[in-house]
């Protein structure tokens, strides 16, 4: 069976098999493994067998976009018109979405067939897929262990052949960290890169979608479809979109690359450091020039992230009042009881958690020493970045300080599953596009390294990982119970 | 920084979130570890940086007065819990 | 009562006339079924996001440039964090730090020949909420959204006001301003102009300012007179009785005539205020400004100095002709017609059309006398077809509905009688049949004229002219 979205293509184009075929292997799959990994909330069957109907007669007709007939899989905060969105949350456990998200669009204009909805950590909050109201997911290589998060359903579908691609979106990391836990490759775009309209706000100035994929050749694809400019979002780029698959192959002869001393210092596992040394060492054989930098504060990164997406999502998400969608609670008594049980039988722990840690860093004699405050390090973080772009083309590091945990192993803490993030979080912070593609395995669970690239050269990024990857396989390991 | 709980009440009052008070002492806990986190940001001397909202630092693109929304209130009603003779209900506030 | 001052301040929320919403392209239009108007972005679906409408921020530059008010480059809309059923985001988008239009001024004219000036702090865009209704529903309160997104500028005052009159002066002057610059209908009835006061009182002399209430929903300027004189008057009350003000929002209640305080916000306000990470800084050029400036209309300060320069009106008429766009139209419109008769012209609108308009109460844009008609009125004084006297019988005929003025004056035969053989047979008649005035008269009893001449109206039925009348009568009663 075709698994990768290049091949997809190819076969559909060439007749090999029709889009409704390989629609209807995925969802035997996807039939026979969400039960065990629990990837989905929703399989959309009748939607994905007439879109792939729809598709066939467009390639028959020779009308085919570029990804028509192609099966994807949709992380559920992406607002799909009269499916489910549910954003992993008993909130919009009854949301019948009245509209499509930019990114949907998009994917519905190129052909894609939604195969269904994705599960993630509610509202996109959470570092392991532990915090869903639909209960986590398992990671493919090893179920005892998360999947990541907030990502984590669309990183293990794929991961596990349930999906050729999947979407994502990426707060502090909820791209990069599943892919890299997942061991598949997954792509962060620059901020303003891809529309954010019908995508479910956790951190408004934060969020960012991107593809999940098997390789760096497949995420170019699906960025190519959802990236470009939306005027429904203020905050989206007007900025042309290059040709992600035509930058590919360009190799990385000269291309300097950085390697941050903090990104290798204490915290990080020393058996992922020496997987990434040796992704390294391949990449100094294909050319690359490489250079030790310094982001001096990334450490300040954890904080300055959880006050800024805090504070934004603690008003962000004031909206699931239990008045013209979502869960109401039973029998309220006055307005306050409504707001007050709706909201709080409604969401889970970890958002009650960091809506009332925002909402009182925002409060009254609090906004300056906490919201101003992370503001100013936040300049402070990009301006590091922005240097260390003076002189390297591109940064490398881990993506995360250790491989997949074990299923509740931080569930209790909730400071120490922020700490995952480290690696990750800076990023979102400065709005840089980065991705994580796999790099190698410890006790057979995947290490992922991490590419940093400047404001808008995903096609930079991407052209990297795609020389790596061919020199290197580790992005065609598939766990051997989903071969 | 410690939270009491009555600090965490009144966060929760004010971000209208009901907490079962057997619940209260736990939060009070885990508000108070996350701002132990949050108070690292106190390491690091920030006088004089402008403050960055946005990554881009990019500036707002304004749209034409056209109208270009049409009447879809019966699709937008059939996910509302409570609505009647085309107005969303909640229990009676009195002002 | 004199040994307390009252300091008042205004906060006016003016509806900006856009077609669509501030951030949506939903339509403004009012009186639609309930939430027809309210599209997915002012339902606040998740999802959504905003788009700031252009026209908002030229409207509030055209206002900034008209109260010379100083306009930052730089400006940014924030989120102001409260739950309340018709506010959908559970925020509201407004500005906080950077507003569009900074401090300001007017010049007010409480009463005739006072010059007052009145400083304004700001003037911020925001989004207006929907609306909840408490009389639908037996045991629900009933939410129309419709509203929700409908761009307001916010217009701030300083705290300059002495007294409610010199208040709704204040207002009065904000809303003659916003309807000259065509930023805002000034529909009261229809909520597109609502005045909030802060009202506080001190000894006079004091200089530190006493507790404030905010009085809310006032839709007319004489319940905003009416409002602020009642909490006045109940917050030195409560200081004399030895009671303190309490700073809380308070609700005019027309029918009952007092304030009260309002329960629903009562409790102490953190509005979590935040840069929106949906919208981005508006950057406003010198030449957005220069341009906006320059297309402004003539200004009623402006208009007034011209009618008193150019026109050689009195200050005071001036002043009232031009306080609103609509009186200074119909004025411009029927002086076109009669160029050299402005101080008769400023004395009818003035007079008898005010008059007749707020016996009616009728806006001068919807008076059944048009400028035109009015101003052939009057060249028909001017030209002699008719008197003074007479003119008052056809404006009250115009005003039922009966025609122009020329047909009046045909219709029911009130032509002058300016045919000097014509009148000089009436006075015959009158002085051969009252030979005791004539002696009279011709004894030095000036006066008596005023009785012939009344006599010799009389018979005419009111059309002679009565500069003829005297004339002739003075020649034929001379001893």
């Amino acid at each position: 069976m075709a698994s990768s979205v290049t091949e997809i293509r190819r076969g559909l184009a060439a007749g090999e098999f029709s889009s409704f075929e390989i629609t209807q292997d995925y969802l035997a799959r996807i039939a026979q493994h969400n039960p065990a990994l629990n990837c989905f909330i929703s399989v959309t069957e009748e939607v994905a067998l007439a879109q792939a109907r729809a598709a066939d007669a467009a390639l028959a007709q020779g009308d085919a976009g570029a990804l028509t007939g192609v099966p994807l899989a949709h992380k559920d905060l992406f607002c799909t018109d009269g499916v489910k969105t549910s954003c992993g949350s008993r909130m919009l456990d009854n949301f019948i979405a009245p509209y499509d998200a930019a990114v949907i669009e998009n994917f519905l204009r190129d052909g894609a067939v939604m195969l269904g909805k994705t599960n993630m950590d509610e509202f996109a909050m959470g570092s392991s897929n532990e915090n869903s109201w639909y209960g986590s997911v398992a990671n493919p290589w090893n179920s005892a262990h998360v999947p990541g998060g907030s990502s984590g359903g669309s990183a293990a579908a794929v991961a596990a052949g349930l999906a050729p691609g999947a979407t994502g979106t990426d707060t502090g990391g909820s791209i990069r960290q599943p892919a890299a836990l997942c061991g598949v490759t997954g792509i962060k775009p620059t901020y303003g890169r891809v529309s954010r309209y019908g995508m479910i706000a956790y951190g408004s100035s934060l969020d960012q979608g991107g593809p999940f994929a098997r390789s760096a050749e497949d995420c170019a694809l699906l960025l190519q479809t959802m990236s470009g400019f939306d005027r429904r979002d203020s905050t989206s780029a007007e900025q042309a979109v290059p040709d992600y698959c035509g930058a590919l192959g360009r190799g990385i002869e000269g291309l300097k690359i950085g390697l941050p001393k903090e990104y290798f210092a204490e915290g990080l596992d020393d058996r992922i450091a020496t997987v990434i040394e040796a992704a390294v060492a391949e990449l100094r054989k294909l050319g690359a020039e490489i250079r030790d930098i310094s982001l001096p504060n990334t450490g300040l990164s954890i904080p300055t992230y959880y006050v800024i997406a805090m504070a934004e999502c603690s008003s962000n998400l004031s909206r699931f009042d239990g008045v013209r969608f979502g869960y109401r609670c039973d029998n309220p008594v006055d307005l306050e009881d409504l707001y007050k049980r709706s909201r709080g039988e409604g969401f889970g722990a970890e958002v009650k958690r960091r809506i009332m840690i925002g909402t009182y860093a925002l409060s009254a004699g609090y906004y300056d020493a906490y919201y101003l405050k992370a503001q100013q390090l936040r300049r402070m973080i990009k301006q590091d970045f922005q240097q260390a772009f003076d002189s390297v083309d591109l940064i490398l590091g881990p993506t995360t300080p250790e491989t997949a945990f074990k299923l509740g192993a931080k569930t209790d803490d909730p400071v120490s599953m922020y700490l995952q993030d480290i690696y990750t979080i800076s990023l979102n912070l400065a709005g840089l596009p980065g991705m994580s593609l796999p790099a190698g395995f410890i006790d057979g669970l995947p290490v992922g390294m991490q590419l940093i690239g400047n404001y808008f050269d995903e096609a930079g990024l991407l052209n990297a990982a795609y020389s790596y990857q061919q020199v290197s396989d580790w992005h065609l390991q598939v766990p051997e119970a989903f071969q | 920084m410690t939270l009491k709980s009555t600090d965490v009440r009144n966060i929760a009052h004010l971000a209208r979130l009901h907490i079962d008070a057997a619940d209260i002492d736990q939060y009070a806990a885990d508000l108070s570890s996350i701002l132990d986190l949050v108070d690292q940001m106190n390491q690091v001397d920030s006088s004089g940086v402008e403050p960055l909202s946005n990554p881009l630092d990019a500036t707002q693109r304004l749209r034409d007065d056209e109208v270009t929304e049409t009447d879809q209130r019966d699709k937008f009603q059939q996910i509302a819990p409570d609505v009647e003779q085309g107005f969303y209900r909640v229990p009676k506030v009195i002002e | 009562m004199s040994e307390w001052e009252s300091v008042i301040g205004l906060e006016i929320h003016a509806q900006l006339a856009t077609r669509s919403k501030i951030f949506s392209g939903a339509s403004t239009a009012f009186g639609a079924a309930p939430n027809t108007q309210a599209c997915a972005v002012d339902l606040g679906l998740p999802g959504v996001l905003p788009v700031l409408n252009r026209e908002t921020v030229t409207m509030a530059i055209r206002f900034g440039a008209a109260i010379d008010a100083e306009i930052d480059h730089h400006s940014v809309f924030a989120r102001k964090n409260y739950f309340y059923p018709d506010l959908p985001k559970g925020y509201q988008i407004s500005q906080y730090e950077l507003p569009i239009v900074g401090k300001g001024h007017v010049f007010i004219s409480p009463a005739e020949g006072e010059l007052k000036e009145v400083g304004i702090t700001r003037a911020h865009l925001e989004e207006d909420a929907g609306k909840s209704i408490h009389d639908q529903f037996p045991e629900q309160s009933a939410i129309d959204l419709n509203r929700a997104g409908t761009p307001l500028l916010e217009i701030v005052s300083e705290p300059d006001m002495r007294s409610a009159k010199e208040a709704v002066a204040y207002a009065r002057k904000i809303h003659s301003l916003v309807r000259y610059l065509e930023i805002c209908d000034g529909n009261m009835q229809e909520g597109s102009f609502r005045c909030d006061a802060n009202v506080s009182v001190r000894r006079k002399g004091e200089q530190k300012l006493g507790t404030r209430a905010e009085l809310k929903n006032i839709n007319s300027f004489r319940f905003l007179e009416r409002a602020i004189n009642i909490e006045i008057e109940r917050q030195i009350d409560l200081i004399e009785e030895g009671g303190s003000v309490v700073q809380e929002t308070r609700l005019y209640d027309s029918e009952r005539d007092e304030t009260r305080s309002m329960r629903s916000k009562e409790e102490a306000n953190d509005y979590r205020y935040f840069p929106d990470p949906d919208l981005l800084p508006v950057a406003i050029t010198d030449e957005d400004i220069a341009r906006i400036r320059a297309s402004l209309p003539e200004l009623p300060e402006q208009k007034k100095q011209r009618y008193i320069d150019e026109l050689g009106l009195s200050d005071y008429n001036a002043e009232l002709l031009t306080a609103n766009r609509e009186t200074a139209f119909y004025f411009e419109t029927a002086l076109a017609e009669i160029p050299t008769q402005n101080a008769q012209l400023a004395n009818w609108i003035l007079g008898d059309l005010t008059g007749a308009l707020n016996k009616a109460n009728l806006e001068i844009s919807d008076s059944p006398i048009s400028p035109q008609m009015l101003a052939q009125l009057i060249s028909r004084i001017s030209d002699d077809t008719i008197s003074g006297k007479i003119a008052k019988e056809v404006f009250e005929a115009m005003w039922q509905g009966e025609g122009s003025a020329d047909e009046i004056i045909e219709a029911r035969g009130l032509k002058q009688i300016t045919d000097s053989g014509a009148i000089e047979s009436l006075i015959d008649a009158v002085i051969a049949a009252n030979p005791e005035q004539v002696e009279q008269y011709r004894a030095g009893k000036d006066k008596v004229l005023g009785f012939f001449v009344g006599q010799v109206m009389k018979q005419s039925q009111g059309k002679a002219n009565p500069g003829q009348v005297n004339a002739i009568l003075r020649e034929k009663l001379k001893p």
